[in-house]
């Protein structure tokens, strides 16, 4: 689990080209939206692209994003039920 | 309709001229990290930056010197403030960019944070909301930089009740060639004997500003 957080924080830096943000800036626990990163409704689409790109995961039912998306560590344990 | 130009900024070639005056900078030979750079050797604090395509951060970054150097900028109304732009590539460098996520159907991952920016109007937007401007906006595709065209749009919009103000100009990124020419022009009489830049707004000036 640890090291698929830490590709996540990885990835997620990269996808959203959050330049100014280190790795060790971001707690798996902390909200992704609303919080210090500074997200947007684009990013969260960006991240709906990067579940499907890196990990082959599909959302079926919109309404399940915002739980899947609360934070890296939801994001993580998403993954690892679904991955295919 | 008599306006004034009160403040510049050129970015061409890995340089930079604010009214005028060429800016001391480090000339990376990459456009897009000389933009990066010259982001933090004016010390922007705008993470928003780092997700904008170069046609964004060119035009974004020409119109914060310009802005800064305009000491009445704070005093206008910004519902008030246009911003008239142009350009000949319109937005075909991120169009590209576009192009290269959706060309291998096998990895077929278009991503939304490059599609939005595949209108080159979305620069305008992008000054907008940095600066709170709220005012009437356009942005032209032209063959070249057209001065005639520039001054009759952004004097005609000069002469309604609705702007007294107008950042304008030419942001241009069509691969390794990266161009803005950014001013600021405002609804008052034009005074030569005024200190600091100030230029009528005509033709003829603005395309002195261009070239």
């Amino acid at each position: 689990m640890e090291e698929l957080i830490e590709n996540l924080k990885k990835q997620i830096i990269e996808q959203l080209n959050l330049a100014e943000v280190n790795l060790e800036d971001i707690d798996p626990a902390a909200p992704l939206f609303g919080g210090g990163l500074g997200l947007d409704s684009i990013d969260a689409l960006e991240l709906i692209v990067l579940l499907e790109k890196y990990y082959g995961i599909k959302i079926q039912d919109p309404k399940d994003a915002k739980n899947i998306f609360a934070s890296i560590q939801s994001m993580a344990d998403y993954i690892s039920a679904n991955k295919k | 309709m008599e306006a004034t130009i009160v403040s510049s900024c050129k970015i061409k070639n890995n340089a930079v001229w604010v009214n005028g005056i060429e800016m001391k900078v480090d000339k990376s030979s990459d456009p897009v990290l000389f933009l990066t750079d010259l982001y933090k050797h004016i010390n922007l604090s705008y993470p928003k930056f780092f997700k904008m395509d170069s046609l964004c951060k060119l035009g974004v970054l020409a119109a914060e010197l310009a802005i800064r150097n305009n000491s009445q900028f704070e005093n206008y109304q910004k519902e008030k403030v246009a911003i008239i732009f142009s350009n000949h590539a319109s937005s075909i460098e991120t169009d590209r960019n576009h192009v290269k996520t959706i060309a291998d159907k096998s990895q077929y991952f278009p991503s939304p944070a490059i599609f939005v920016y595949t209108l080159p109007n979305i620069v305008i937007g992008e000054i907008a909301i940095k600066h709170k401007l709220t005012g009437e906006n356009a942005f032209f595709v032209t063959e070249k930089f057209d001065e005639k065209l520039m001054h009759t749009y952004v004097s005609l919009a000069l002469q309604s009740n609705h702007t007294t103000a107008a950042i304008c100009g030419w942001v241009n990124v069509d691969g390794n060639d990266f161009e803005a020419v950014v001013y600021c022009v405002e609804k008052t009489k034009f005074n030569q004997d005024k200190e600091g830049f100030n230029k009528l707004h005509h033709p003829e000036v603005i395309q002195q500003l261009y070239n």
